[in-house]
């Protein structure tokens, strides 16, 4: 863990793998440079990796606090960093620092809730933390939805994790979709919004009152997604999502990733729908 | 309450110099006002204001964070800082006073930037009262006294001495070390100065701007309001207003290649520049009035939400007589409710 005392200076670590996941996402382990994992963290934190004279960027953590053994980042290539950790190789070394943020409420309000896990994209990178901490911890947990969808079949991340562990998994439902037909795909076609209404609308009353939703994905999915939910009856106290903004203290103190009061590195990145509605709308 | 008079300004200073760096508001060309490393001879202006404030002592425009050697796959990180000097700053004015305070509950809240309290720590603040406030001058708005500087110690100039007293143990401790060249005195100097400074504050043409409408969790009366588009019209996204500002503490960290490594540096931003808060995904502040509004939202709203109320405006007036386009946060405040 990054000593407090010392928060911007990062401790060198090194990648042990990497993992081709899309087109544009790559997954890396990273392990400090004695073989431990750099840091314990929460679902839904959020670490800060750079390579000197490239520059330093956050991630979220995709990996479960569950494993023991390795962390690991699902990172979209789309700027200089990312460019830079996409030709990276094995035994690269990688400055981390970290974790930062609230993570998700996995030991108070999730627990004993049904989870409805909403993701799309590379929005699937921090929800896969959660959804493997809740598969390690399945007793505390009841019925577990997944809905994941992104452009294409290619374009889903975790693709091998999904159809062998999760679809695999008889406590677990997963509904995947993608946004055109293809060839070699037989499952759902459409937007995960209009997706998640369809899975969600079939659930009882009861269990509505019962479910969680986590939510992760493009501003866009998150918008109308959000609408769906309210439409069948899903209250704002029931819905969680996770934020990104630009960063680069990630410790409250460089400015940037505030929403009104709120300091997305500190105070989130992830917020209860009910709460970032009395932020401004400015994110 | 101890004296040094002015005839002996040469020996106070130097007697501090002997302790610590000490830094003397000067003239410079230009009606320029700095602060400068004192040296034998120096003469300290009276100058109302340094035109960039005491925060550069605590947190420089730019300084190495550390320093990174890259070989091959292998990386080493390289602490840089060596030990901090202890050092003073003389001449302080209660406004620039406040902003320490101010900067504090950024840079000293958990996690601590050491950086910056290793600065604070060797730090000793003399300030000045103000014995010519100008028309500029609003502090009285945040509850701060040009008359009461405060520091770790206070300093009153009259026509013929300097007065000190020590407000805090780092104050006490430095003057016990100069006392040869310090005589004991009575405050009846400084309290007429005191009287004087209060004649001429009640004369301010901003005495009587409130800032009473704003503070905690008052940001869904403001962000909104129809009036930031008149106010941010005209903003050029310069800047200025965030560099004279005391206050602003928004900084980049940024990778700079030398011969030898990588030197990572951070220096002072600005959140009325427009790449300020972009992302490869998106821009979360596109245009600049929303930059505008977070500028004045975070001084008169957002800061006093996290902080007890307290105002990151210490009323300091570098914004109002520095701005191309004349446009302030006294502008601001009278428009969105605070009038007179």
């Amino acid at each position: 863990m990054t000593d407090l005392r010392e928060a911007l200076i990062p401790t060198v670590c090194e990648i042990t793998d990497v993992r081709s996941d899309t087109p544009d996402v790559k997954t890396f382990r990273v392990l400090t440079l004695d073989g431990k994992k750099p840091f314990i963290h929460k679902p839904g934190q959020c670490a800060m990796l750079s390579m000197p004279g490239v520059g330093e960027a956050l991630f979220s953590i995709t990996s479960s606090p569950t494993n023991t053994e390795y962390v690991e980042f699902s990172i979209k290539k789309c700027g200089c960093v990312t460019e830079w950790i996409h030709g990276a190789e094995v035994g690269q070394q990688i400055t981390v620092r970290g974790p930062y943020g609230n993570g998700f409420p996995v030991e108070t309000e999730f627990k004993g809730k049904d989870m409805l896990f909403i993701a799309g994209g590379i929005g699937l990178a921090p929800v896969r933390s959660v959804i493997n901490y809740v598969r390690d911890n399945r007793a505390n947990y009841g019925k577990v939805d997944i809905v994941y969808g992104s452009r294409s079949k290619e374009d889903l991340v975790h693709y091998q994790e999904i159809i062998n562990e999760w679809m695999t998994d008889p406590s677990i439902n997963v509904h995947l979709t993608i946004d055109r037909e293809q060839e070699n795909w037989d499952g759902h076609v459409g937007f995960v919004p209009n997706f998640v209404k369809e899975v969600a609308e079939k659930f009882d009353e009861e269990k509505k009152a019962k479910t969680t939703a986590v939510l992760c994905g493009p501003p866009i999915m998150i918008k109308f997604t959000l609408q769906g939910l309210s439409e069948i009856g899903f209250s704002k106290e029931q819905i969680y999502t996770t934020l990104e903004l630009r960063m680069k203290c990630a410790i409250g103190k460089c400015g940037r990733c505030n929403v009104g009061s709120k300091y997305v590195c500190k105070d989130g990145p992830v917020f209860r729908m009910d709460q970032l509605d009395a932020l401004p709308d400015e994110y | 309450m101890k004296k040094v008079l002015l005839a002996n300004s040469s020996a106070l200073f130097n007697a501090i110099k002997e302790n610590a760096t000490l830094y003397i508001p000067v003239d410079l060309e230009k009606g320029r006002v700095a602060y400068k490393k004192y040296a034998d001879g120096m003469v300290m202006s009276d100058a109302l204001k340094t035109d960039r404030s005491a925060k550069d002592f605590f947190f420089p425009q730019t300084e190495n964070l550390m320093e990174f050697k890259v070989d091959g796959k292998n990386i080493e990180v390289i602490d840089t800082r060596s030990e901090n000097e202890d050092f003073v700053v003389f001449g302080v004015r209660a406004c620039d006073v406040r902003s320490l305070e101010v900067l504090d509950k950024v840079f000293l809240a958990e996690p601590v930037d050491t950086y910056y309290k290793n600065r604070r720590e060797h730090g000793v603040i003399v300030s000045m009262a103000c014995s010519r406030p100008t028309e500029t001058c609003f502090c009285g708005t945040f509850g701060i006294d040009a008359a009461n500087p405060q520091g770790d110690i206070e300093c009153y100039k009259t026509a013929d001495a300097f007065y000190l007293d020590a407000k805090t143990e780092k104050g006490k401790a430095l003057l016990e070390k100069i006392a040869p060249v310090l005589e004991d005195a009575d405050d009846t100097a400084v309290n007429e100065q005191k009287a004087e400074i209060k004649k001429i504050l009640d004369k301010l043409p901003l005495k009587d701007l409130s800032a009473e409408k704003f503070g905690k969790d008052k940001t869904d009366e403001f962000f909104n309001s129809p009036e930031w588009k008149n106010l941010s019209e005209s903003c050029l996204g310069c800047g200025t207003c965030t560099f004279v500002c005391p206050t602003c503490q928004c900084y980049d960290i940024k990778d700079f290649k030398t011969n030898t490594g990588v030197q990572r540096y951070r220096c002072w931003d600005s959140c009325m520049y427009s790449d300020f808060t972009k992302m490869s995904a998106g821009q979360p502040r596109l245009t600049q009035l929303e930059r505008f509004r977070q500028r004045f939202m975070h001084k008169l709203v957002y800061f006093p939400t996290n902080n007890d109320g307290m105002f990151s405006c210490v009323g300091c007036g570098r914004c109002v007589s520095k701005c191309p386009i004349s446009m302030n946060i006294v502008k601001v405040m009278k428009t969105l409710g605070g009038k007179e």
